[in-house]
């Protein structure tokens, strides 16, 4: 076309990759419309940006990184966990648990991250597997903490602000989880635009060459780990506070499994990605549930497949070629 | 003249092979050091001794009048020791620009710079720029790595490696792969470094070592089988028969 051919200089073709793009704004926008147009759907309007945000803090580590994990619903279950108890113990107030929830989930990813840092490919996967099972186990085990398999009851969570009741039909949650994670979301776009985000990439593109041009991959996979650790967290806190519960599945391999599932249906590495699949994700299970309970993950497991086969960088991917191919580059 | 980078008495086994016996070397300030012999001599197995990639058995590694033996490959990078590889080792999903800047930054120590935006940092985006415009990769360097052609790609390797503001460069056959109407402007690139940079290199075209080599180093088994001068090394009756001879002039 005929703007391709525009000198550019290197700051500005830096700058412009970090600048908001219509699209951008479309999406933000979309996702205001349950307010108006689905209110009896808030409650899934709810899990789906919590669940995205989840996947979110996964995309900064796998998808950028390529620090694979399947393990991370750990820090989502310990954020879930440790606002729950917050909440319970010491005050209901919903900011202060979200960010106990999250600082508490970052000091155990910043523990994992020593171990998790050093390794790569299969070994880092059962590692990650591992140290996900431990989470789990513990939080089954410690009845008296957590509530075990029976939840963990008795979360009240005060107004938000001291002023917005959670209500009954979700409009205050479903304002807050999107609100944290469009907060969040700002947050990711900020780091993946930063020098840390070009060397999160450089690590997932070619991490032997990283040593070589002096580089401590090691210490910026921890930061990153941590980082996402925390956003997790975040995650696992509001589910804990707009339910009122923690389920012993928010911190299970399942959850961890499908939020992979999730970002590659999406489509890892581009921010958005992970905030697609989780939609779509939730969706279909929102959907094909009603159809066959016990069956739907039959669905998923196709949707995935041919997601795979067809488009291996995700529905977005796919998506932003046939945009590219449309504009006739 | 002060050394830049030394080998003393640097031992390596692959089990029972001898991939590196007892090699002393010593790169003075400034000098252009080849490093030559037959396949399978321990050539870059040395320049993994020498960049800490591998750990020798015995024997010290010295950079400056440092002891680096036991530093990491990412510490002496620092210390103004870097490299290129034979087979290309580069970011296939960045473009040049983002990957010269990469290094940059790492560098300068910002790359832990998680919350400013990267195109803020003009001073490392035109020093990539500059490197590259010198290497003449200017042209592509919005192209993604993968897309380029593979004798921007050996360029690219090397742009890397002086990102990093070597003292000391190590280049493991910058030409290999590529066909040889094009290796002379890589060469014509090597040729026109800085004369302070220290440069030690691997290759195969004897044309090529004899116009840029000050200083020969022939390695055969894993030892210095000879050393000197371009004029010692081919009038040099046992360098001719091991190496020069059965391989003849490329």
């Amino acid at each position: 076309m005929g703007t391709a051919k525009l000198a550019i200089n290197p700051q500005i073709w830096f700058s412009a990759r970090s600048r908001w793009r219509m699209l951008e704004i479309y999406f933000w926008l979309v996702t205001l419309i349950p307010f108006f147009l689905f209110p009896s759907y808030l409650s899934l309007a709810s899990q789906i940006a919590i669940t995205a945000l989840f996947a979110l803090s996964l995309d900064l580590i796998l998808g950028y990184g390529g620090v694979v994990s399947l393990g991370h619903a750990a820090f989502f279950g310990i954020g879930a966990y440790t606002a729950g108890l917050y909440s319970i113990y010491v005050t209901g107030e919903p900011f202060s648990g979200l960010i106990a929830g999250s600082v508490f989930a970052g000091l155990c990813g910043f523990a994992a991250s020593f171990i998790v840092s050093r390794f790569r490919h299969l070994t880092l996967i059962m590692i990650t597997l591992g140290l996900g099972l431990i989470a789990q186990e513990i939080a089954n085990k410690a009845h008296w903490l957590t509530g075990g398999s029976d939840g963990l009851q008795g979360i009240k969570t005060l107004p938000l602000f001291g002023m917005f009741k959670f209500d009954l039909y979700g409009y205050v949650a479903y304002a807050y989880a999107l609100g944290i994670l469009f907060v969040a979301f700002l947050g990711v776009r900020r780091i993946v635009n930063s020098p840390f985000g070009l060397s999160l990439r450089g690590i997932r593109e070619n991490l032997m060459r990283m040593p070589a041009i002096g580089a401590d991959s090691r210490a910026h996979i921890r930061m990153a780990y941590t980082i996402a650790a925390m956003l997790a967290g975040v995650a696992g806190a509001i589910l804990a506070q707009t339910t009122q519960t923690v389920a012993l599945e928010s911190i299970s391999f399942q959850r961890s499994a499908d939020v992979v599932v999730m970002l590659v249906l999406g489509g890892a590495g581009r921010l958005y990605g992970g905030l697609i699949g989780a939609a779509i994700f939730m969706v279909a299970r929102d959907q094909f549930s009603g159809i066959a309970p016990q069956y739907w993950y039959f669905w998923i497991g196709l949707l995935l497949v041919g997601v795979v086969i067809f488009l291996p960088n995700g529905i977005l991917g796919g998506l932003s070629q046939l945009y590219a191919r449309w504009r006739g580059k | 003249m002060s050394t830049a980078l030394a080998a003393r008495g640097v031992n390596k086994k692959f089990g029972s092979l001898v991939v590196a016996n007892n090699i002393n070397i010593a790169l003075p300030t400034g000098a252009r050091y080849a490093l030559i012999g037959p396949n399978g001599a321990g050539k870059t197995t040395l320049i993994n001794l020498l960049t800490g990639m591998l750990v020798p058995d015995g024997g010290d590694i010295m950079l400056a009048e440092d002891n680096v033996t036991s530093e990491s490959p990412q510490a002496r990078v620092r210390r103004g020791l870097a490299r290129t590889f034979q087979i290309n080792s580069l970011f296939p999903g960045l473009n040049p620009l983002e990957a010269v800047t990469l290094v940059v930054e790492e560098r300068r120590k910002l790359a832990g710079q998680f919350w400013k935006n990267l195109g803020s940092h003009r001073e490392s985006i035109d020093e990539a720029y500059e490197i590259l415009s010198k290497l003449r990769l200017g042209d592509g360097c919005y192209q993604q790595t993968r897309e380029l052609p593979y004798g921007r790609q050996r360029l690219l390797e090397i742009a890397l490696a002086l990102a990093t503001k070597p003292k000391v460069l190590l280049l493991d056959e910058p030409a290999a792969g590529v066909p040889q109407e094009e290796s002379g402007e890589i060469f014509e690139v090597v040729g026109g470094l800085s004369d302070e940079l220290t440069l030690l290199f691997i290759e195969h075209d004897m044309h090529v070592v004899f116009r840029f080599a000050t200083h020969i180093i022939v390695l055969v088994g894993g030892a210095i089988f000879a050393e000197g001068s371009p004029a010692e090394i081919s009038a040099d009756p046992g360098v001719r028969e091991v190496y020069l001879g059965t391989r003849g002039h490329g």
